[in-house]
């Protein structure tokens, strides 16, 4: 058509390099994204480093600088303008501890305590040694020889506690423990039964399972406490403990079950078909090929089971056990240490009491599942 | 390898080694197990019962009942039955279940949001939140709300009031001022951060939009702050009491009595819900066809809330607010809300919305990134993308675990019993079963609600997730 105009600029060299942002790194850039990214981020910012400067001296000073450290009782705790009366869970720790155990014998609790941990973290340490072994002790050796410490025997010498003298950490400790020790067995059999391809046992599970699921743990726990002792004969009516105790372990097994079930689901079906074409049994299948694999990847699962369980230890005192939670009730109300303070005190140390344990189990299901996931990241 | 192998007889292998038969056999001895324990159960039961005098009938349901309750939503008193005691129990059960899933929804998603903000200030605060209220027992926070804020409150006569909010029409020139002086920093902030060309100037430019926003906020603040109870002339005032009063007894709200007219106001908001859908239909088929969007939300609003509200003036306000009056020692008038209500539903809605705000942001964390990449690339800001692209991915994720959060909370209603709310564990699986002593009939029907309440709603989310299942790639 027509000749080509010439452009009225043509650039005959690269525009100049410009230098690296340097304040696209580090603090600056950190502050700007996550605190000042916009109208509202900054509001946002403000209005929580405001709260922080409000909230901090009231707590530094109702937590520790105020609070009473030393008092025999609640005077000083009563004073006007006093913070946490920390002085009242130092004097009531051994109440938390034992509650009404006998004084002479709690040598009896902490060793079982320690037994507990000791046994706690060899099955929780990863790679540690012959975790097969501290299965057995923790499963079935230690739950025998607690009972047989805790209530005394008099063949071996040890005098009789009864177990209405029980109470405090160490029984929300027990009411845990048997809980976990016996739903874990519970719900891998629950689940196997849920999955198995025998239409009888299938029905008996789910309906156990859903049963137990679809209630508030207090009804089970009611249903325990007032009908066991009426299904069986007269003669052997359950000890005032037990019966909460049977209450929690068949309540944490349904839970379990559903957690194993979606580990044994989890698994590929190759497994199943090659551990039957190695021409192994049923059990013996599920022993060594299928449960190890599916219980690995529910770890997580498990531990939300106990932290959930855990917490709702606390609720045992519906029928009259007085367990941690129960023990701060009782000495909250204690007419010597009344005060504006002790209702919150008590709560805070009880929240404590739990958190630690609680967040402590959530962290280390976490550390868990990164370790687990490392196997099949690619 | 053909037909002839296929009809062989199968090998012969003993009886106790044949797989069908040892299923037969499992199935007979469990079965026969369970229904021999079950059997030994109800004998033994029967037995003790009639031993000890326990009733094995239901004939205490029609029996006049002799207590009274302090919250009731049906006519009850001493003289009623048994039976409208177990009413009363479950329908108060359902009152502070279906109250507390409102607010632990409403939080856990704000929170579940905030947890994966990108502002430090929010996210911290929804993780410390979180990480708190999950690890703490449901029992310990509920006796902390009634037992160390509710129960020490002042008695009635120096209850704490909330105070009223008056807006009066704005006549100081001095709010003007505050105001452009927050208009200006915040554009003044703007434009030194579009200018950013070299890198001093980006730091400058950085300062000086976060110095804007702090003082256009301060100013606003300070603006809104000035004319706060200024006597006269000013925007916001406290005034007198509002008729909301916090005591030990309870939280005294005002009672709404409807006169007649009402039903016109009740009419334009069936006429506004009716039009905002048919304006909905119109919108979503305008940009369809044509890509142009449409202020649904305000239209919306305007309709739900402005023709209900016109209605009201023009039938001449036919509701009338009667507030609780201190007579005495106590209040007379409005609404008493209990405290162990109170305590119930804090403790409940704020510890489950600790557990939805974790779903909803495994949820939203589900949702691939790309989709809110694609998002950003054709041009939406983060809140549509949110409201458009991600939460609508992330809601198949997020519904089923959060049916299951709502059961758990009904479930965990039956912890009334440690504070004293009359929920139907308190009233009939406690005072009931104590002056009957029909056990057995008392927890199998409070256990049959709370199961018929669970699998019906697992039936239903199971009948919603096979309608919205994603077809399998």
């Amino acid at each position: 058509m027509a000749e080509r105009t010439t452009p009225s600029f043509l650039r005959t060299e690269p525009s100049p390099v410009l230098p690296p942002p340097v304040f696209a790194g580090g603090a600056v850039k950190w502050v700007r994204e996550n605190m000042l990214a916009g109208p509202g981020s900054a509001l946002f910012t403000l209005v929580g480093l405001a709260f922080i400067v409000w909230a901090t001296p009231g707590l530094v000073r109702h937590l520790i600088l105020d609070a009473v450290w030393t008092s025999p009782d609640g005077v000083a705790c009563r004073a006007p303008g006093a913070g946490a009366c920390w002085s009242f869970i130092a004097r009531k720790l051994e109440f938390f501890l034992y509650a009404s155990y006998p004084r002479d014998m709690v040598w009896r609790v902490n060793l079982c305590l320690a037994m507990g941990a000791v046994l706690a973290v060899w099955l929780l340490w990863p790679g540690a040694a012959r975790k097969g072994l501290g299965a057995a002790l923790f499963f079935i050796v230690y739950p025998v020889a607690a009972l047989v410490l805790l209530h005394g025997s008099e063949a071996l010498g040890l005098p009789k506690a009864p177990t209405d003298l029980w109470g405090g950490i160490f029984l929300s400790m027990i009411v845990a423990t048997v809980g976990i020790v016996f739903s874990l067995p519970g719900g891998v059999l629950l689940a196997l039964g849920r999955r198995s391809r025998l239409p009888v046992v299938r029905f008996f599970a789910t309906l156990f399972i859903e049963f137990v699921r679809g209630v508030p743990f207090i009804t089970v726990l009611f249903m325990a406490n007032t009908m066991l002792p009426l299904f069986v004969p007269a003669s052997w009516s359950p000890d005032r403990l037990v019966r909460p105790l049977v209450g929690v372990s068949l309540f944490a097994s349904a839970y379990m079950a559903e957690v194993v079930r979606a580990g044994l689901q989890a698994i590929p079906r190759g497994q199943t078909e090659g551990a039957m074409a190695l021409g192994l049994s049923y059990w013996k299948m599920m022993r060594l090929i299928i449960l190890p694999q599916a219980l690995t990847v529910v770890i997580p699962g498990i531990v939300g089971i106990f932290i959930g369980l855990f917490k709702d230890t606390t609720l045992v005192a519906v029928v009259g056990i007085p367990d941690f939670l129960r023990t701060v009730e009782t000495a909250r109300l204690d007419p010597a240490w009344a005060g504006p303070t002790i209702s919150t005190t008590g709560y805070l140390f009880a929240g404590a009491f739990y958190w630690v344990f609680c967040f402590g189990m959530s962290r280390y299901s976490l550390m868990m599942e990164r370790r687990l996931a490392a196997g099949r990241k690619r | 390898m053909s037909g002839g192998e296929q009809g062989a007889a199968r090998p012969q292998v003993p009886l106790l080694h044949d797989p069908r038969f040892r299923g037969i056999l499992a199935q007979a001895l469990t079965a026969l197990v369970v229904i021999s324990l079950i059997w030994a159960a109800v004998d033994n039961a029967a037995t003790n019962m009639r031993a000890r005098g326990i009733p094995t009938n239901f004939d205490f349901w029609d029996r006049t009942s002799g207590f009274d309750v302090n919250q009731t939503l049906i006519a009850y008193s001493a003289i009623s039955t048994y039976g409208q005691a177990f009413w009363v129990g479950l329908l108060n059960t359902l009152l502070v279940a279906g109250i507390g899933i409102v607010f632990a929804t409403l939080l856990g998603f704000l929170l579940g949001v905030m947890r994966l903000s990108a502002n430090w200030a929010a996210r911290s605060f929804a993780a410390i939140y979180v990480e708190t209220l999950r690890n703490v027992p449901l029992l310990l926070q509920l006796l902390f709300w009634y037992n160390a804020i509710l129960t020490p409150l002042p008695a009635p006569r120096a209850s704490l009031g909330m105070p009223s909010v008056t807006l009066t029409w704005p006549d100081a020139p001095s709010f003007a001022l505050a105001l452009a002086a927050a208009g200006g920093a915040f554009f003044a902030a703007r434009f030194a951060r579009s200018r950013a060309e070299d890198d001093a100037r980006e730091l400058l430019a950085s300062v000086g939009a976060a110095l804007g926003w702090i003082v256009a906020l301060v100013a606003l603040l300070f603006g809104a702050s000035v004319f706060i109870g200024a006597p006269g002339g000013g925007v916001l005032h406290w005034g007198g009491p509002a008729g909301v009063y916090l005591n030990n007894r309870g939280l005294l709200l005002p009672d709404p009595r409807f006169g007649p007219g009402f039903e016109w106001v009740m009419a334009a908001l069936a006429l506004g819900v009716a039009l905002s859908l048919a304006f909905g239909i119109w919108a979503r088929r305008r940009q369809a066809l044509s890509g142009a969007q449409s202020p649904l939300a305000l239209v919306s609003l305007a309709l739900i809330l402005g023709l209900p509200l016109l209605a009201f003036f023009a039938a001449g306000g036919p509701v009338t607010l009667e507030y609780p009056v201190l007579r005495g020692f106590n209040f007379q008038g409005g609404v008493r809300v209990l405290p162990e209500f109170v305590a119930l539903l804090l403790g409940l809605s704020l510890y489950t919305a600790a557990f939805i705000a974790e779903e909803v942001r495994a949820g939203v964390q589900s949702v691939a990134r790309g989709q809110t990449e694609a998002a950003h690339a054709l041009g939406l800001r983060a809140a549509p993308t949110l409201r458009l692209v991600v939460l609508p991915q992330a809601m198949r994720v997020i519904l089923p675990p959060l049916t299951s959060q709502y059961l758990n909370l009904t479930k965990n209603s039956s912890l009334a019993v440690f504070i004293g709310y009359p929920d139907l564990v308190q009233v009939f699986m406690g005072t009931v079963l104590n002056q009957t002593g029909a056990a057995v009939q008392v927890i199998a029907v409070t256990m049959a609600v709370y199961l018929t309440i669970s699998l019906a709603t697992s039936g239903l989310m199971a009948l919603y997730a096979r309608r919205t299942a994603w077809a399998e790639r």
